[in-house]
C-alpha cells in the first residue's frame, strides 16, 4: 500500500509544486493520474521513488516512510518500483536485450538467471525478434515496450509509468497500454501520469484529477476531465 | 595521468642525480690537519688511529712530508722560481698531514672540535698541529650543508605539489566521466543499482588509467634515458642515466606502478563519493 500524508512541496525557488496531497493507493491498483502540465503529477511521482524530499507531510510505502531510508538502503526499495518515462531514457549503445539484462546485472543477478528471464520478458512486451536491436533502430513504441520490459523484469510490486504514451501515436499508445493493463492484471500495482482523455476513458479504472498541485478529483472509475 | 607520472619518474630520476651530485661533493669535502715539521712521525699515527675511532669519522689519510713534498713539487712542476726556491732552502719546509674524511659534512663541526679540545701534543707539551684548515673549509662545509638541506626540502616539496596537482586532474577526469555517463547512472539509480555496483567501474576505470600510465612512462623511459645519458654523461660528472635506469627498473617499477595505481584509484575513489549522487 501506498500512502501519501498530507504532502507539501515547495520548490528552492518559492514555487509550490504539491499542495497538502493525501491519497491512497491500494495493491494491483491501475491509477491514472491526469492533469495540466505543472499540476505536479511528476512532483508527486518523484516522492514515491525518493528523487525529491517533501517538504512537509509524508510519503509511505508498505509501513515505510521512503524518505527515512538512509541513502546507503535506497536502491533495496528502488527495487520494488519498476520505472518508464516518457523519453524512454534506455542506454542508446545497448541494444534491446541488453537494455533489460541490464537491469538485472545491476543488481546482481546471475548469468543463468539473466539468460533464462530476458527472452521471456521480451516476448511479454512483443519484441522477441527484435532482442538485437540498439534503440535508433526502434521505433517510438518498441523503445517504450522495451522500456517497460526493463521495468518489470525484476518484478517490482509497482510500476511507476511518467506520461509513458507522451511520445507515442494512437497505435503505439494503445499497445503500450495494453502491455501495463496485462502486466497489472498479473498482479502488479501500475502508476501512470497521463494527458492521453482516449487512455484514460478506454481505461475504466481509478483516475486522479490534480491541479496546481491538489488532488481535486479522486473517481474509483473514472474519466478524464479537466 | 602519464603526465603525472612522467613528473614522478623524472623527480627520481632528478633525486637520483641529486644524490650522486651530492655525494661526489660531499667525497670532496675534507678537513687536513697539518703537523709542525717536527712532529714525529709515530705521533702523528697514533693520532691517526684515535680519530679513526671516533664514529663520525669515516676515513682518515696520512700524508708524509716527504709525500708533501711531492705533490708540492708536482703541482709547481711548471713554475721554476718555486722549484728554485725550495732548492735553496735545503731541509722539507712541510709538514705531515692528515686528511680527515666525516661520514656526513655537518659531523666536521665535531671534529674539529675534537681537535681543539684534544689536539696531540708532544713529550714537551707544545702542540704538534700547525694548523686546521677547517676554519678555511667551513664556509664551504656550511653553505654545502645548508645547499643539501634546502634542496631535499624543496624536493619534497615539489613532489607534494605535482601529487596535489594531479590528484586534481585526475579528479576533473572522473568528474568528466561521470558527467558523460549521467545518464545511464541515472538510470541505474531507478533501476536499484547499489552505490557500489555504480561506482566500482569508475574507481576501477581510474586504477586502470594509473597503471597504464606507469607503464606508458615506463616505456617512454627507455629511449628517452638512453639519449639524455649520452648527451649528459660529462656535465653528470660519470653519471649514467641509462645506466641507472636499467639497473634500477625494478625500482622505477614499483614506483611508479604503485604509484598510478594509488593516484588513479584513490582520486577517482574520492572524485566518485564527491561527484555521484546517489
Amino acid at each position: 500500500m501506498i500512502l501519501f500524508d498530507r504532502v507539501t512541496k515547495h520548490y528552492k525557488d518559492g514555487t509550490p509544486a504539491l499542495d497538502d496531497v493525501s491519497l491512497t493507493i491500494n495493491p494491483k491498483e491501475f491509477v491514472s493520474i491526469v492533469g495540466h502540465s505543472g499540476a505536479g503529477k511528476t512532483t508527486l511521482l518523484k516522492m514515491l521513488l525518493a528523487e525529491e524530499r517533501p517538504t512537509e507531510g509524508l510519503v509511505f510505502f508498505e509501513e515505510v516512510n521512503v524518505h527515512d531510508i538512509p541513502a546507503n538502503l535506497l536502491h533495496h526499495y528502488r527495487r520494488k518500483l519498476g520505472t518508464v518515462f516518457q523519453d524512454f531514457r534506455l542506454i542508446p549503445n545497448r541494444t534491446a536485450y541488453e537494455n533489460i539484462s541490464f537491469a538485472m546485472e545491476a543488481i546482481g543477478k546471475g548469468d543463468d538467471e539473466i539468460a533464462s528471464d530476458v527472452p521471456y520478458i521480451l516476448d511479454l512486451v512483443d519484441l522477441g525478434d527484435k532482442a538485437q536491436h540498439f534503440p535508433h533502430q526502434l521505433s517510438g513504441g518498441e523503445q517504450q515496450r522495451v522500456a517497460i520490459g526493463r521495468a518489470i523484469i525484476n518484478q517490482p510490486d509497482v510500476i511507476v509509468a511518467d506520461e509513458p504514451t507522451g511520445n507515442l501515436d494512437p497505435v503505439n499508445t494503445f499497445e503500450v497500454i495494453e502491455i501495463l493493463k496485462k502486466i497489472n492484471e498479473l498482479g502488479t500495482t501500475v502508476i501512470i501520469t497521463t494527458h492521453n482523455k482516449g487512455v484514460v476513458d478506454a481505461m475504466g479504472k481509478r483516475v486522479i484529477t490534480m491541479e496546481k498541485g491538489r488532488v481535486v478529483r479522486d473517481d474509483p472509475r473514472g474519466h478524464y476531465i479537466l | 595521468m602519464t603526465v603525472t607520472l612522467a613528473i614522478v619518474g623524472l623527480l627520481i630520476f632528478l633525486s637520483a642525480i641529486l644524490s650522486h651530485t651530492l655525494a661526489s661533493i660531499k667525497d670532496k669535502v675534507d678537513v687536513n690537519v697539518y703537523f709542525v715539521t717536527t712532529a714525529p712521525e709515530s705521533e702523528i699515527v697514533a693520532f691517526q688511529r684515535r680519530l679513526a675511532e671516533i664514529p663520525e669519522v669515516e676515513r682518515v689519510t696520512y700524508t708524509s712530508r716527504e709525500e708533501a713534498l711531492q705533490a708540492f713539487r708536482e703541482r709547481h712542476k711548471e713554475d721554476q722560481l718555486t722549484l728554485q726556491a725550495l732548492e735553496e732552502l735545503g731541509d722539507n719546509p712541510l709538514g705531515a698531514s692528515l686528511s680527515i674524511k666525516a661520514e656526513d659534512p655537518s659531523d666536521y663541526a665535531s671534529i674539529v672540535e675534537f681537535l681543539t679540545n684534544e689536539p696531540p701534543t708532544a713529550v714537551d707539551g707544545a702542540t704538534l698541529i700547525e694548523r686546521v684548515n677547517y676554519f678555511q673549509n667551513k664556509v664551504v662545509i656550511d653553505r654545502l650543508t645548508q645547499a643539501i638541506d634546502a634542496t631535499e626540502r624543496a624536493g619534497a616539496l615539489i613532489v607534494l605539489l605535482f601529487a596535489l596537482a594531479s590528484t586534481v586532474i585526475a579528479f576533473a577526469t572522473v568528474r568528466l566521466a561521470i558527467y558523460t555517463a549521467r545518464d545511464e547512472i541515472a538510470i541505474m539509480r531507478l533501476m536499484g543499482a547499489s552505490n557500489t555496483f555504480i561506482r566500482g567501474p569508475f574507481v576501477v576505470a581510474g586504477i586502470i588509467a594509473g597503471v597504464l600510465a606507469a607503464f606508458i612512462v615506463l616505456a617512454l623511459f627507455y629511449p628517452v634515458a638512453f639519449y639524455a645519458s649520452s648527451a649528459t654523461a660529462a656535465w653528470l660528472g660519470g653519471f649514467n642515466l641509462f645506466n641507472y635506469y636499467t639497473n634500477h627498473f625494478a625500482l622505477f617499477f614499483v614506483i611508479l606502478v604503485g604509484a598510478g595505481f594509488l593516484l588513479g584509484g584513490i582520486a577517482s575513489y574520492f572524485a566518485v563519493r564527491r561527484y555521484l549522487r546517489i
